[in-house]
């Protein structure tokens, strides 16, 4: 990777309950040079036969990515920052291996391009110092990338995680989920 | 970072740098028709087979990878085995032979991915059994001792002679330019890749000098002083040819023996695509898997069954206390989940919202 201005302060943290459903973020995750301005954040509706409550999903950037780990061919790489890459475009035989291996539901086939897609933070905007173009634009901040003591001042009855359990797996994450105060982690299914 | 070296690969590789060496040997008619000026091409090439192999070897050894070869192996002994290659040849033609799934990331990249692959594979297909001594040229003896008669030129492949065609013709200006119509499209493809490198951010910000423009700088190399030969002996009577022709050896046998280390490795990794066409056209035919949370089916029940398998080979356990897996939802019905459990927690401390 070229010489960055990455900011190892900064970190990003989602918070679901402040999730409105605009879908601004799906607009401005449109305009990030790393996706070919493919929009690559998911904004879902949790269970629409119960609640109108929509959730927002960015990647989570796995300290150990499953998608890294089943790609065969290699194609998937996490740099100094943490950031999981987008598969390599070279590389990628579009067999959707880390599609339906990330236990957050985050990359996204392809099949015009026979290839996988997902979020890589925003790489061109925060290797250079700026924050990603979905929290620029998320009107409640349930998107939001700042620094931990920002987030502290702002939210004190919440507290990051970034620890998930699903079944008997383990999953630490760079990104953070916003939960009630004292919370460790968020226990999936 | 510990290097051990892998026994099953380098056995491979030993292997088939053995029978091309033994290929060369008999292809050439026991070197007979081998060209010595070739020699250092060949040992670049050989080192190459012998990279390429190993890597491939360890790659093959990889659980995910191992998965899918084992599959691919199933399907050669099953009876759908026919209608398994037909779908196969006709995805090789449009996947591999004409890269048909660029063309929608892009119609300029396309048109420079197919003219630096189409290029390049003219020229291996060229070099190769040229390097090898599998084929060479010979004057027609009955034609080159009568000054009167129309001189013709004779290929041979293997040491048998497979056409001639007479010297001076259309056919022998296409043929011993062969190369040269290969470096012009290698070289406009190049220009167009390297357009992109320099000025698109996307890829300013993601790319590296070694694993990314070196390649194209690397091609153009050996593009320009190739046809810096035929400059050189066509309008500069031989001017300079042996600083073309050393400085072309050079920058081959660079790429050659960078073949299994970077980005031309997916030249050899690429046809592993088709392998992953079959195996879902394989999957869809056995079933679907179906997604407890959206009800919807969203992948083949063999691909999500051996994904298990491979995550736990890989450390991973997203089995559930009721023994069912977290890998059975979609990534739709995994989302929901997730939102679903952080509903759950906000609940389980009062319902109310946090701030």
């Amino acid at each position: 990777m070229p010489v960055t201005n990455y900011k190892t302060n900064q970190e990003f943290f989602v918070d679901m309950q402040r999730c409105i459903g605009c879908k601004a973020c799906e607009m401005a995750c449109a305009e990030c040079e790393t996706n070919g301005h493919e929009s690559m954040i998911h904004v879902n509706y949790i269970d629409r036969a119960v609640t109108i409550q929509t959730t927002v999903q960015v990647c989570m950037h796995c300290d150990d990515p499953a998608c890294a780990n089943v790609c065969p061919a290699d194609a998937i790489s996490k740099d100094e920052f943490g950031v999981v890459h987008t598969a390599n475009t070279a590389r990628c035989i579009g067999c959707s291996n880390c599609v339906m291996a990330c236990p957050f539901g985050v990359p996204k086939k392809n099949e015009a391009y026979d290839l996988m897609m997902k979020c890589n933070m925003c790489y061109d905007r925060t290797s250079a110092g700026k924050k990603p173009m979905c929290a620029t634009v998320c009107p409640t901040q349930a998107l939001y990338y700042g620094t931990r003591e920002e987030m502290a001042m702002m939210r004190p009855n919440s507290s990051p995680v970034n620890n998930f359990i699903f079944g008997n797996e383990k999953v630490s994450t760079k990104v953070n989920i916003m939960m009630p105060k004292g919370a460790t982690e968020l226990r999936v299914d | 970072m510990v290097f051990s070296l892998n026994k099953k690969a380098l056995t491979n590789a030993i292997v088939v740098s053995l029978i091309t060496i033994a290929l060369v040997f008999y292809g050439s008619r026991k070197l007979q028709n081998f060209d010595p000026a070739l020699i250092a091409y060949l040992f670049g090439t050989v080192f190459a087979f012998f990279g390429v192999v190993y890597r491939y070897s360890v790659w093959l050894q990889r659980p995910p990878t191992r998965m899918y070869f084992r599959r691919s192996l199933e399907l050669i002994y099953n009876r759908k085995f026919f209608s398994h290659l037909v779908f196969f040849i006709k995805d090789f033609i449009l996947n591999i032979g004409f890269q048909k799934f660029i063309y929608p990331r892009g119609r300029s990249r396309w048109i420079g991915h197919f003219l630096m692959a189409f290029g390049c594979t003219l020229a291996f297909a060229i070099t190769f059994p040229l390097t090898f001594g599998w084929i060479h040229f010979t004057m027609n003896p009955a034609t080159s001792i009568d000054p009167e008669s129309i001189r013709l030129y004779e290929a041979h492949f293997f040491g048998f002679k497979i056409f001639e065609f007479e010297l001076g013709s259309f056919i022998a200006f296409t043929v011993f330019h062969a190369l040269n119509w290969s470096s012009w499209m290698v070289i406009i493809g190049v220009l167009i890749f390297m357009r992109r490198r320099l000025t698109q951010p996307g890829l300013i910000a993601t790319q590296s000098f070694e694993g990314d423009l070196l390649p194209l700088v690397l091609l153009l190399a050996i593009s320009i002083t190739g046809l810096g030969l035929t400059y050189s002996y066509e309008f500069m009577k031989g001017f300079a040819y042996d600083f073309m022709a050393v400085t072309h050896a050079i920058t081959v046998i660079m790429f050659l023996i960078w073949i299994p280390f970077g980005k031309f490795f997916h030249i050899i990794q690429r046809p592993a695509q088709l392998g992953a066409h079959i195996y879902k056209r394989e999957g869809i035919k056995r079933g679907m898997a179906v997604c407890p949370h959206t009800g919807k089916e969203f992948a083949t029940q063999m691909h999500i069954d051996d994904l298990k398998v491979v995550t736990k080979e890989l450390g991973f356990d997203f089995t559930l206390e009721d023994g069912t897996s977290h890998l059975d939802l979609s990534p739709e019905g995994k989302r929901s989940r997730l939102a679903m459990a952080h509903l759950k927690a906000r609940l389980e401390n009062g319902g109310k919202l946090f701030g």
